[in-house]
């Protein structure tokens, strides 16, 4: 069966100026435009503004009822690109088609005022998100029970704590019932049990042949909810696929890796002037796979032009939820034998630490504290497999897998 | 497909100057009430006064408008009881300028809202200028108060004419239009040009001295008189009085006049508005 486009993006752009934008006053444009009518320093005025592009080319077509998960790194233009949607904003170019109501949940509590209680936010939150009254009034007492805070409804909002002004807002977002529903990552607030209750809402919103447009970075609840996901990168739209491929390929990062492999070309590898990561390789350090039991081999290359320096490399590990795991941080040699040049450095994670899973690492170099300090902006990525012989170290869940020593004795006889 | 696709909603960049959603705007009504609600509502909250506040503002002014530029300053009031006089101005004064100063700063201190979701952005300064309203005829009614008690306790017999109050209808809508006209003007603008919001609270000030409030029109001299004539609320705070308190200056052309330049600045308003609304937000 063929279902109709709901959502047509085609040929979408948005072009920010960046710079003098803010800094305009009524004085400033009118001295602009008596240099124009002189014709003095015709060049000087367009001199400092410069043109980003939040989106670039964005063509995408979406199906009734589709949940769409949008993931990407923070600047690649998903916020942007609901924004357009959700008609806060235009695009510079292209066109967006849509069918049926649009409501947009970019940011829960939007427009609750402190001094009303529940009750009166619950009707001006519904009618700033599109509600009739009359639509409200059905609806309050689903809402209020949604919510969970019952008795605090005829309190100023005020007075709630942060997670009841979500509570109270998702609540009403969540009984809009528009045709397309637009969510930008209003999951991170809320108890574990809410956020339940919302993926399950969400899920019977998308049943009920409602369309969701869905912006998170929690990758479980993408790969749970959607039924497809794109993967925005720099304004563009560089993966579409099912939600786990999608968030994979996200995590793992794009073609130009290749079995944990990183190398740059010197003009876009991370860094400055000064110093440049050139290269990261992730190699076991026994056998051919990276395994419970292989032991690691972080091996770093990097570049300087500072002689006479205290430059230091160092590298975090994170587990693949963000978790900092672990620092590692050395000089790469006394300050005065620094030379310009190539440096190479091996770092080694002995055995039995990382139990099996993804992780992900953070290379830090330069000089601590300054300006000159350089961080990898990629997501570089390695997996952890599981001990291949098993009796050297066993299955179990969890981030470490140590090499426990167990000792038990018994220590009275119960008669 | 054979069958042509119909779309609800085309999102495109160009954007038309008279590319007006008069419908959209029209759904959106409940929330233009429960915006004046909440002004309403929000007016009363933790303070002691609440809204006697409404009427405590007027009188003061009253009185001590009626101490400087009567007794110390002995402008003429025309023959009017000074108060009176003084607090028809205030009243209808303070309704033109509420509704320029509230709406004049709708774009920039909502910028947080807007940024968040949409809904036809021209609610928020329509509400301003409703809920406005109800502190007008709050104080409107104040007056008659005031009056009433001038016609039982004082000697002076002044002329309330009825023929006139049946105007009254048109001349708030004409005030509200010129002040809603003007504040959008200055808000689209103000998205820009910071500057406005500094010139906004002075700016009132000075049109109030260039519009007959603290003196009657007919003691201006004549060569004066037709500067003050081209202020298009001239006319209308005139008509105001002649029906408040018996004593003002009505022309018809003047008052055809003044229609035409709030029909004009309204619409004015309402095109620039309409244009900025769309993109403001990257620029505010």
């Amino acid at each position: 069966m063929k279902r109709k486009n709901i959502i047509e993006i085609k040929a979408l752009n948005k072009k920010y100026t960046l710079g003098t934008i803010n800094v305009n006053t009524l004085s400033n444009d009118l001295s602009k435009l008596w240099k124009h009518f002189t014709k003095k320093s015709k060049t000087r005025n367009h001199l400092e503004s410069k043109q980003i592009m939040a989106l670039h080319n964005i063509n995408i077509q979406i199906k009734k009822g589709e949940i769409v998960g949008l993931i990407g790194s923070n600047g690649a233009g998903k916020s942007t690109l609901l924004k357009i949607l959700s008609r806060i904003t235009t695009p510079t170019t292209g066109s967006v088609k849509i069918k049926g109501r649009i409501a947009s949940l970019l940011e829960v509590g939007t427009g609750f005022h402190p001094e009303l209680t529940g009750i009166e936010n619950i009707f001006l939150n519904g009618a700033i998100l599109g509600m009739t009254k009359i639509e409200i009034r059905q609806k309050l007492n689903t809402i209020i029970e949604f919510s969970g805070i019952e008795e605090f409804i005829n309190t100023p909002v005020k007075r709630y704590s942060s997670g009841m002004r979500v509570r109270l807002a998702f609540s009403v977002a969540a009984h809009l019932d528009p045709e397309i529903l637009l969510i930008d990552e209003v999951l991170a607030v809320g108890d574990a049990d809410f956020q339940k209750k919302c993926l399950g809402k969400m899920k019977n919103i998308s049943h009920s042949g409602r369309t969701i447009l869905f912006v998170s970075h929690n990758m479980s609840a993408i790969k749970a909810l959607c039924t497809r996901a794109l993967v925005m990168e720099k304004g563009e739209i560089v993966f579409d696929d099912t939600p786990s491929n999608s968030v994979s390929f996200y995590l793992i990062g794009n073609s130009k890796i290749s079995q944990n492999k990183y190398i740059w070309d010197l003009k876009d590898a991370p860094g400055n002037e000064r110093h440049k990561i050139i290269s990261i390789e992730i190699e076991p350090q026994k056998g051919t796979e990276i395994t419970v039991n292989s032991g690691i081999i972080f091996k770093i290359k990097c570049y300087t032009e500072l002689k006479k320096s205290p430059i230091y490399i160092g590298m975090s590990i994170y587990s693949n939820d963000g978790i900092r795991l672990t620092h590692s941080y050395e000089p790469l040699d006394e300050p005065h034998n620094i030379q310009k040049g190539f440096y190479k450095t091996n770092i080694t994670l002995p055995n039995n630490i990382l139990n099996k899973g993804q992780y992900y690492i953070v290379v830090w170099y330069g000089i601590s504290f300054s300006e000159n300090l350089v961080t990898t902006k990629e997501r570089i990525s390695f997996e952890v497999l599981p001990s291949v012989n098993k009796t050297s170290s066993r299955d179990i869940p969890g981030i470490l897998n140590p090499n426990f020593s167990i000792s038990t004795s018994m220590v009275e006889k119960n008669i | 497909m054979s069958k042509v696709k119909k779309w609800d909603l085309v999102i495109t960049p160009h954007n038309s100057w008279f590319d007006f959603h008069f419908r959209e705007i029209f759904n959106y009504k409940d929330l233009l009430v429960l915006f004046v609600k909440k002004d309403i509502t929000v007016f009363y909250k933790q303070t002691i006064l609440g809204p006697l506040w409404f009427f405590i503002q007027p009188f003061i002014s009253t009185v001590l408008f009626s101490f400087i530029f009567n007794k110390v300053a002995k402008i003429s009031t025309d023959g009017v009881p000074p108060y009176l006089f003084y607090m028809s101005g205030i009243i209808a004064w303070n309704y033109f300028s509420d509704c320029i100063t509230t709406t004049s700063n709708t774009l920039t201190t909502s910028a947080n809202i807007f940024g968040k979701v949409y809904f036809p952005r021209i609610i928020v300064p329509f509400s301003k200028v409703v809920s406005g309203l109800s502190k007008f005829i709050l104080q409107l009614i104040f007056y008659f108060f005031i009056y009433f008690y001038f016609i039982f306790f004082g000697n002076t017999s002044i002329n309330l004419s009825i023929n006139i109050i049946f105007f009254f209808p048109l001349l708030i809508i004409q005030m509200a239009l010129l002040g809603l006209g003007l504040g959008l003007i200055i808000s689209s603008l103000s998205t820009k040009y910071r500057d406005l919001n500094y010139l906004i609270g002075f700016g009132t000030q000075l049109l109030m001295y260039a519009t007959p409030i603290i003196y009657p029109l007919s003691i201006v001299p004549d060569r004066y008189k037709y500067f003050l004539m081209l202020n298009p609320i001239t006319p209308i705070i005139e008509l105001f009085r002649l029906g408040l308190v018996g004593q003002g200056y009505f022309d018809v052309l003047l008052f055809i006049y003044s229609i035409f330049i709030t029909i004009l600045i309204f619409f004015t308003g309402f095109i620039i508005f309409n244009k900025v609304e769309k993109s403001f937000i990257d620029t505010v």
